[in-house]
């Protein structure tokens, strides 16, 4: 019985939260939010220095050749810390879908460019204000030109390269596509989290390489979700833990009636609630870390499970977070709201917390859990 | 990470399989027998004492009180085997787990030696005497007396909340022996013969209609000074040593989990509707999906820690708190399935399982400790927040105010 990580992700966690502590991630998150850059470009680069682009690409395409778990761990800390670098756009969903669903030419010419930092990718979905569905995608893709707008794509400006979810004549496919190219414009969208830069992109007979097949790219896009969930998830409980350390130890320096507010059970037990919420999330989320690991068949019920159980536990922890500190907690100069916003960017990132709901129930009355 | 035992564990489960095998029938969905049904009581002993033969009962003692020196993990091993098969449980829970701990830290060698083996074995059942009418979650507030009397003591008061003090034949029992002191110094602890003159049993009816618990009486009752546990005045620390092995007895809440829940919401009406269908239902069933395999997941990060010899982190704290309220849950949302018959009842056993979790979890988020009271616990002993101010520190007992 062993639901842990090993001594090496052990030990490649703390080098994470060292390298993030050090380089001051969190004010640099701060920095993008209050300048709008979108992104921090050097934490960025200094990221792939480190080779995390190419943590799970394999060695024959330069890149670390390591597994989902080495993954899971340095994802946890950079939600702890809110760097604000495209690694979810790019790694967990972009990086993922040339892996499994590119042909063999494209992954020499696109892995180890992702490796190096050249290219960096990201994932176009939405088009309306409402949540696609395999019903509802307007863009399309005929003779690889793909034509349509796709809306709140995170980090785009800085992605050299997009997936686009389209819609052939015979059926959903993934499409990628060069940003370089003049038939490709981006524009930055407001957001209610600044630290990471949100845009729409417009497709205009953009040409474009098809990733797997013509037909069943929907549930390519399914699945890619399913395993970026438990990896948003690590991210979600990295964020949780610091929102709850931050509210603990502002309960035990803060003063009020002559004593601790920690002192009141009203604080404590709102504590003492984040703690179960964390505990719960961090579980399941290292359960589906061991069925994203091993390619279980279990894997969407565990990662549903996970991306729930973590999106509730990160929404109370940051709320109640700001709810500790009083009227503090709603300045902008502490950090409570930076946690609140991006616990609210993670949890719609990739589809919402209801809809999740409704994956993990028809997951499992797919699965002979029951 | 992986889920395999070591080729230790492995056999070791093995060796406990066969033995179960050999002794005991594997689980169906045979009715639970009722907790005071007296036969049940036989029946119970019976398989205690086939357990204690052959070293199962405790299996972490020392060989010489008849447990097998088995590691953490080994007893958890053996339980998960034995949870596998249809064996009499609920009747020496108490007493192993909370009683024997006690008497194994401050009992004499041969009170260990004449008590420990028959309590193990089943032949005397013990039972735990501390919360009274006016000390439930400040225990430390209890007002039965003990007066000294040469080489004995005399019990005078109350107690209550006694899980199965009916059978049993000892009890450990905290008192107040100076009412001078300071709340929590003025007390002392004993293990009582609970067929001693001047203790009277009644049982409480709860609000399920049953009657797990009950009112001990203590009249002039005479323990003698060699069944003290613990120095005069040590009473609450021995008391501390039993509540926190009582937080790890009083887990996870049994009854209608998300499993029953979930298909009870598949089946269809006359019209051919589910509740399954419905949004509100779906969006319960993940929560309560989360919350179980939540649990289910922290007991397997506890273990991992045991099977590599480290000591578990804090995390099974969550288990009672989560639970109990997810059987209050489950309960209500089976009841209301049913509408304006919810109220009835009915030979279904789904039907019987909703309703008895229903009227039983509100004692099992109080049992044990309360809801309120293990956040307290996860906020002191995990987050490390100072404790609530308290207005009886410092004072004599006698003049801490109690409202009557």
């Amino acid at each position: 019985m062993n639901l842990d990580f090993s001594d090496d992700q052990k030990f490649l966690q703390s080098e994470a939260r060292k390298f993030l502590e050090k380089e001051g991630s969190i004010n640099r998150s701060r920095k993008v939010l209050e300048e709008k850059h979108n992104t921090d470009q050097d934490l960025w680069n200094k990221i792939v220095e480190l080779g995390w682009t190419g943590i799970r690409i394999p060695e024959e395409y330069d890149g670390l050749g390591l597994g989902y778990l080495e993954l899971c761990v340095v994802a946890e800390e950079l939600g702890r810390f809110l760097a604000p670098v495209p690694f979810s756009s790019s790694v967990y969903l972009f990086t993922e879908a040339i892996i499994k669903y590119a042909n063999e030419d494209v992954k020499k010419e696109i892995l180890p460019k992702l490796v190096s930092g050249e290219i960096v990718g990201t994932l176009a979905v939405t088009e309306d204000l409402f949540a696609p569905t395999i019903s509802n995608i307007k863009t399309t893709s005929e003779n690889n030109i793909v034509n349509g707008k796709k809306i709140a794509v995170a980090d785009a400006e800085i992605a050299t390269h997009s997936i686009v979810v389209s819609n052939s004549s015979s059926g959903i496919c993934l499409r990628l596509v060069d940003h370089s190219s003049d038939t490709v414009s981006i524009e930055h969208q407001d957001t209610i989290d600044e630290s990471r830069g949100h845009f729409s992109i417009e497709y205009k007979n953009s040409p474009s390489i098809l990733i797997g097949d013509e037909s069943n790219g929907w549930e390519f896009y399914e699945n890619l979700l399913n395993q970026a969930a438990v990896l948003f998830s690590f991210e979600q409980i990295g964020g949780s833990q610091a929102s709850l350390d931050m509210a603990t130890s502002y309960a035990k320096e803060r003063y009020a009636f002559g004593r601790q507010i920690g002192s009141f059970q009203a604080i404590k037990h709102k504590l003492a609630d984040m703690y179960v919420a964390i505990t719960l999330a961090k579980s399941n989320t290292y359960y589906a870390a061991w069925a994203l690991s091993t390619e279980s068949s279990d894997l969407s019920v565990a990662s549903a499970t996970a991306r729930v159980s973590s999106t509730k536990a990160y929404q109370l922890c940051s709320k109640e977070n700001i709810q500790t500190h009083g009227g503090n907690g709603f300045t902008w100069e502490y950090d409570c709201h930076l946690y609140y916003k991006r616990s609210k960017l993670l949890s719609v990132n990739i589809g919402s917390l209801p809809n999740w709901k409704e994956k993990l129930v028809s997951s499992l009355e797919k699965s002979n859990t029951y | 990470m992986d889920f395999n035992d070591t080729p230790e564990q492995a056999q070791f489960r093995n060796t406990c399989r066969e033995w179960l095998e050999k002794n005991a029938e594997p689980k169906s969905n045979k009715k639970k027998e009722d907790f005071a049904d007296i036969e049940f009581l036989d029946v119970a002993r019976e398989w205690q004492k086939k357990k204690y033969d052959a070293g199962w009962a405790m299996l972490h003692w020392p060989k010489e009180y008849g447990g097998i020196a088995a590691s953490p993990i080994e007893r958890i091993i053996w339980a998960e085997e034995e949870s596998k098969f249809n064996v009499p449980r609920g009747i020496f829970e108490i007493g192993l787990g909370m009683c024997g701990p006690v008497m194994m830290e401050y009992a004499s060698d041969e009170q260990k030696e004449r008590y420990l083996p028959a309590m193990a074995e089943g032949t005397e059942i013990w039972c735990q005497l501390f919360s009274e009418p006016s000390a439930g979650s400040d225990v430390a507030g209890l007002r039965s007396k003990a007066v000294q009397d040469g080489d004995n003591w005399i019990i005078n008061g109350q107690k209550v909340w006694t899980s199965g003090a009916h059978f049993c034949d000892y009890g450990i029992l905290v008192v107040r022996h100076d009412p001078n002191l300071e709340k929590h110094k003025g007390m002392t602890f004993f293990f009582v013969d609970m067929k001693s003159p001047g203790i009277e049993v009644k049982p409480i009816k709860q609000i399920t209609g049953g009657s797990s618990f009950n009112e001990v009486y203590f009249t002039d009752v005479v323990i003698p000074d060699s069944q003290r546990l613990g120095a005069i005045g040590d009473g609450w620390k021995v008391a501390i040593t039993t509540l926190m092995n009582e937080r790890l007895a009083v887990g996870d809440a049994n009854g209608a989990d998300v499993k029953e829940a979930f298909n009870w919401a598949k089946k269809q009406d006359d019209s051919g509707e589910s509740l399954i269908n419905n949004r509100a239902t779906r969006e319960s069933i993940a929560d309560w999906y989360c919350e179980a395999n939540g649990l289910k997941n922290t007991k397997l990060r506890t273990m991992s820690a045991l099977s590599k010899g480290e000591t578990p982190g804090p995390e099974a704290s969550i288990t009672k708190i989560v639970s109990a309220n997810k059987l209050q849950d489950i309960g209500n949302f089976g009841i209301d399935s049913l509408d304006m018959a919810g109220m009835l009842r009915t030979d279904d056993n789904e039907i019987q399982s909703f309703q008895n979790a229903w009227l039983g979890a509100p004692g099992l988020r109080i049992a044990g400790g309360t809801d309120e009271i293990l956040k307290n616990i996860i906020s002191e002993r995990v987050l490390g927040l100072p404790q609530d101010k308290r207005s009886d520190k410092g004072m004599p007992f006698k003049d801490i105010p109690s409202g009557n």
